[in-house]
């Protein structure tokens, strides 16, 4: 793999430590640590109200922890603590090495301006100036993520629900990020939709070699995306390991439900 | 029955104090919306209450003032404030641009250049440029704090990507001394050159919304365009029927109902001082004789 190739990638990308966060007296997410390095996936699985959604948050520096911290290496190597960053150095991350994509994909999207704006809009922010370069663009991405370029004129909101969530991650790749945030990607969607999805996230994900932590509650997605596996329950990470160790063979109590109770096919 | 008695234009001492403080803050960072305490005005909203109280905070007692609307000085909502002002403030009123040390205009910039000295104050119904593009307030002075204008440019792109060209032909947005983005009230684009490097200090007031702002003389204005379509001014392609002019912003009249009409200064004061100078267009500057349909 591509990765292998570079000096960089036995550094890691994103460290955390003792992550906790507290709302009021409930702890939604109780000391989590680990570290992804560049061009890994690692999914967190567990039920809803694990506390998944809750650190992916804290991952991506839209809530303050209660306590830990989260480091992030930088595009000159140097890794940061997200809490040191100003708004506007954060801000910058967010929309140029980070992507974000959401379960809604109405959260992630513009749904009233065109589908050409919304490729284009990071790039504009970071002063692209020239309409017929961000076109290309924008043209080259719709084409990536498999939809039609002739629909590039309309807006979000006439797009079938697997073509938006197509679009939110086109959107976010437009950048060339090196670490992508995906919360629930696939729900909502029908089966074919999402075996379509994931079938073109693993694609991407393996060409761009980018790092991914992927919320999800589906095994299935897991399986299909991830190279590690985070189980979460009560606001802990219960277990840890590479995804087919995890999942062909777990080790918790819990963790034995989670695997059982997916239908045989 | 007791004739009112008002402080001078209207408003009282500590408020006109107030808009001042808030005028001077905006001079002082051009572009930027200030907010201030906005008072009720006797006219409604969107009959130019943000002007008025900017116009009453720094009109002095020698001051001339001009009112314009759409360029005209003759409309009712350019002689209403005109006899707002004569009366609460007794200031001497005019309509000659060059007379004028105070200005207050909505929807233009008079044709005529202006100088060091002479104020600009513009009504302005909604100051934030980026407003129909992202709703929230916190999220829009954010963006301005952090210089984060890419979203305007995303506006740019709709109008390209849906007209073959920038389609926005009033309000278009400027970038003021490299800064801060900023709406211009909703000028024709035509004007927008205009206020690059100006000789007079121009004042905005947004009365509802509760901000001022301001560009200082001799301030860099650019409008927002892209490489490959860059910014260009409009104006129908047409001399003024009454005064011949081929360089001003016109208005269409409608004569008939046969599809008649012309084009005309939308700026009366320049019209007027060029047939004075003897130019003429096709038509005559007198009325016409009413005539009967047969």
């Amino acid at each position: 793999m591509s990765e292998l190739s570079s000096l960089d990638n036995d550094q890691p990308l994103l460290v955390a430590e003792g992550l906790a966060k507290n709302y009021g007296r409930l702890p939604a997410c109780r000391d989590v640590s680990f570290a992804l390095y560049p061009g890994e996936v690692l999914a967190i699985v567990g039920e809803s109200g694990s506390g998944k959604s809750t650190l992916l948050q804290l991952l991506s520096a839209q809530l303050a922890p209660s306590a830990g911290r989260v480091s992030y290496r930088m595009r000159d190597g140097v890794l940061r603590d997200l809490a040191e960053l100003g708004e506007a150095e954060r801000r910058f991350l967010f929309r140029t090495d980070w992507g974000f994509v959401h379960q809604d994909p109405a959260q992630g999207l513009r749904m009233g301006v065109s589908a050409g704006a919304n490729v284009g809009e990071r790039l504009m922010a970071v002063g692209w100036n020239h309409y017929g370069r961000i076109r290309d663009t924008a043209s080259t991405w719709l084409d990536r993520v498999e939809i039609d370029v002739g629909r590039i004129d309309d807006a979000p909101k006439t797009y079938s629900g697997g073509m938006r969530q197509r679009l939110q991650i086109a959107r976010n790749l437009v950048t060339e990020p090196r670490l992508v945030f995906m919360d629930e990607p696939t729900g909502g969607l029908d089966v074919s939709v999402q075996a379509r999805l994931l079938d073109l996230m693993r694609n991407l994900v393996s060409e761009l070699g980018l790092a991914a932590i992927v919320v999800t509650h589906d095994l299935a997605v897991a399986r299909l995306l991830s190279h590690r596996v985070m189980v979460m329950k009560g606001g802990r990470v219960i277990e840890t390991g590479l995804t087919d160790q995890v999942l062909d063979d777990p080790r918790e109590p819990y963790t034995q439900l989670l695997v059982s109770s997916i239908l045989p096919p | 029955m007791n004739a009112p008695t008002y402080n001078f234009a209207y408003l009282d001492e500590q408020t006109k104090r107030m808009i001042r403080r808030a005028i001077l803050k905006a001079i002082a960072i051009p572009g930027y919306q200030v907010p201030f305490a906005s008072r009720e005005m006797p006219m409604p909203y969107g009959w130019g209450t943000g002007g008025v109280q900017v116009t009453a905070a720094i009109l002095g007692p020698d001051d001339v003032l001009k009112v314009i609307d759409q360029g005209s000085d003759d409309t009712t909502n350019a002689i209403s404030i005109r006899k707002f002002f004569g009366k609460t403030a007794g200031v001497a009123t005019t309509t000659s641009t060059t007379d004028a040390t105070v200005i207050q205009t909505r929807h233009r910039i008079p044709e005529a250049s202006l100088h060091a000295g002479q104020v600009l104050v513009y009504q302005v119904p909604i100051p934030e440029p980026l407003r129909f593009l992202e709703p929230r307030e916190t999220e829009t002075r954010r963006m301005h704090a952090l210089a984060e204008y890419g979203l305007m440019h995303v506006k740019l792109y709709e109008d390209i990507a849906r007209f073959g060209h920038i389609a926005t032909a009033y309000a278009y947005p400027v970038k003021v001394n490299a800064r801060y983005l900023m709406d211009p009230s909703p000028t024709p684009k035509f004007d927008n050159p205009k206020m690059d490097n100006c000789a007079a200090l121009q004042l905005f007031g947004a009365g509802r919304e509760k901000r001022i702002y301001a560009i200082p003389p001799y301030t860099t204005v650019v409008s927002l365009d892209f490489e490959d379509h860059p910014f260009t001014r409009y104006r129908f392609d047409a001399p003024c029927a009454l005064c011949g002019a081929d360089n001003s912003y016109l208005d269409e009249i409608v004569t008939d109902d046969k599809g008649g009409r012309m084009f005309v200064c939308s700026d009366t004061d320049f019209c007027e001082q060029r047939q004075a100078a003897g130019h003429h267009g096709t038509e005559s500057a007198a009325p016409h004789k009413e005539k009967a349909h047969v």
